[in-house]
């Protein structure tokens, strides 16, 4: 095996691991951006897309029709968290804010443990995601999860792209996370533009749910505890809020992480989170507005 | 056609911010075509009055009432429906994103696409500067520029009465007489205007008739030409400073 096809190797693995991160972390960017909150629930809404999917599988429904009915409850679950737990506490203070945030994270996942219990589950992926790819003679594999897991992350990204860009309450998402009050006077309704934030942000997580089990092979009702921490990671690092810090962030992440693996002494390889999150610490404190947003202040 | 009633009313408004009483009884009114100056010291109250007016403020008590509606109650997002934009203090514009997407949001009250189109060409004719810049992120335009971009989101949602909060703040000398000239070309147009701003000789120069603000009251109100030329308007100005 040669030393470049190595390399083309990690960077495959990279911007698969990398797909995973944006997605988790564009979700958390839109929601942050809108309420200055950290959705410490977006976890959990992944685990609501998974288990979804899952189910309608073993109930014999085909991949594709059941990953996107767990999209939809996804974005439901994400609705219904605004309406019920965040509205009434829309204008209450941070501290509060946050430990409802929690507190939402809590119920779900014992309510998840309730009805699955904490047990992992097989995730049921067909065959056909299953077989992987071969090039120059074995030296490159990547199966076809990883494809369809990087394919959908472009497309969907491209969506996002078009919908921030092009539409009135895409703008308004922009505009509300930059100045809510310069929202409201140029007439948005700013209700409005915070439920489709929520939907757009949780059916993001259904996607990198169904996705996050396929490639882990398993569900279980705490799985989006370590997608969400690196998540944020992401979105620290890309500048919190900012919908393209998170995409930076997510593929940085993961390129770091698997750069870690593959090109530094075993020695170090035990240590690859402690360094991922010493990099967070080394954001927060010299530049905790990211890449993107040099010196803006962030709050959690 | 004359009509008997002011587009806008203001009836004895009273805004606190905890113990802060910023104003203390507030009375005024606009008539349809006028432009009015509101000016006065620092913290006379100016920006208060007009947050209170566009719904960013809650008035502790007094009566707003907007095209015979009572808006007191009514939401920043409704009065804007109403017809009454506001450019606030500062600007405000979305730093992060183009001209265009701003003025694009200036409108998003509106459902009538081909006079989103006539509104856009007039916001060139009154300010040219902003063709130019059409692609470029609001946050990196000059001063002057930012100012001319938040009068023309304002105008953007086609109001019938049009609150300026210091429109020459953070403008380089040159571009403010630019600017005023936008402002008097829209008087002449018929644009009814309700104008804060710290120059009292230009606000004076544009305005028909002028309130002056001191300490959270109306010290002293009348026909702007002749305000020009009365000392008193002087003196509420050294009486807040004093
Ligand atoms: N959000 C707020 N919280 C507390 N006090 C406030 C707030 N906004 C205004 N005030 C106070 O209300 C008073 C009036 O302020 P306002 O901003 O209306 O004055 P102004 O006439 O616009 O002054 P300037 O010329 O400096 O813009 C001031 O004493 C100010 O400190
Ligand atoms: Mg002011």
């Amino acid at each position: 095996m040669s030393q470049l096809e190595y390399i083309i190797q990690q960077v495959i693995n990279a911007v698969s691991l990398g797909s995973l991160y944006a997605l988790v972390a564009v979700g958390l960017s839109i929601v942050f951006g809108v309420l200055k909150l950290t959705n410490f629930a977006h976890g959990d809404v992944m685990m609501v897309g998974a288990f979804t999917t899952v189910l309608l599988i073993a109930a014999g429904m085909p991949f594709i029709p059941a990953m996107i009915c767990g999209i939809a409850a996804s974005a439901i679950a994400g609705f219904l968290i605004e309406r019920i737990a965040y509205r009434p506490i829309r204008n209450a203070p941070d501290v509060t804010r946050l430990l409802t945030s929690l507190a939402v994270t809590y119920i779900l996942e014992n309510l998840g443990i309730l009805l699955f219990t904490s047990s992992p589950r097989n995730f049921p992926l067909p065959d056909i995601l299953n077989s992987s790819w071969q090039l120059s003679g074995g030296a490159i594999t990547f199966t076809n999860i990883n494809v369809l897991t990087v394919a959908l992350t472009f497309v969907s990204l491209i969506g996002l792209g078009w919908f921030i860009t092009r539409t009135t309450i895409g703008l308004g998402m922009r505009a509300a996370a930059e100045d809510m009050q310069a929202a409201q006077l140029v007439g948005l309704d700013v209700n409005k533009v915070i439920i489709v934030a929520f939907v757009v942000a949780s059916a993001y997580a259904g996607l990198a749910g169904v996705l996050w089990a396929a490639q882990a092979g398993v569900v279980q009702p705490q799985m989006g505890f370590t997608p969400l921490l690196k998540a944020f990671v992401a979105a620290i690092i890309g500048g919190f809020g900012s919908i393209s810090g998170a995409l930076l962030g997510g593929y940085m992440l993961g390129a770091l992480e698997i750069f870690i693996v593959a090109f530094l002494p075993d020695t170090v390889v035990p240590y690859r989170d402690a360094i991922v999150f010493a990099l967070l610490i080394a954001f927060l404190l010299f530049r905790p507005g990211g890449l993107l947003q040099p010196n803006r202040e962030i709050k959690l | 056609m004359a009509t008997a009633d002011p587009l806008l009313r203001v009836d004895n408004l009273e805004v606190s911010f905890g113990a802060v009483r910023a104003l203390k009884g507030i009375s005024l009114d606009v008539r349809e075509g006028e432009v009015i100056a509101l000016v006065g010291a620092n913290g006379a109250g100016k920006s208060t009055t007009l947050r209170s007016i566009s719904g960013l403020a809650r008035a502790k008590s007094g009566t707003i009432t907007f095209a015979g509606t009572v808006i007191n109650k009514r939401t920043a997002p409704q009065i804007v429906r109403l017809g009454l934009a506001h450019s606030p203090e500062g600007r405000r514009l979305f730093g992060g994103l183009s001209v265009a997407e701003n003025l694009r949001l200036g409108a998003c009250t509106r459902s009538d696409p081909d006079g989103v189109a006539r509104d856009t060409e007039r916001m060139f004719t009154l300010f040219p500067i902003l063709r130019e810049r059409w692609r470029q992120l609001a946050g990196t335009l000059s001063g002057g520029e930012q100012q001319q971009l938040a009068l023309a989101r304002a105008l953007m949602a086609a109001p019938r009465l049009l609150l300026l909060d210091e429109p020459s703040l953070g403008v380089a000398p040159l571009l403010v007489r630019h600017i005023f000239d936008a402002l008097a070309e829209l008087k002449r147009q018929g644009m009814t205007m309700l104008l804060v701003e710290q120059n009292i000789a230009l606000a004076l120069e544009l305005a028909d008739r002028a309130y002056v603000l001191r300490t959270g009251k109306v010290a002293l109100s009348g026909i702007a030409s002749e305000l020009r030329s009365d000392d008193r308007v002087a003196q509420a100005y050294l009486g807040a400073a004093e």
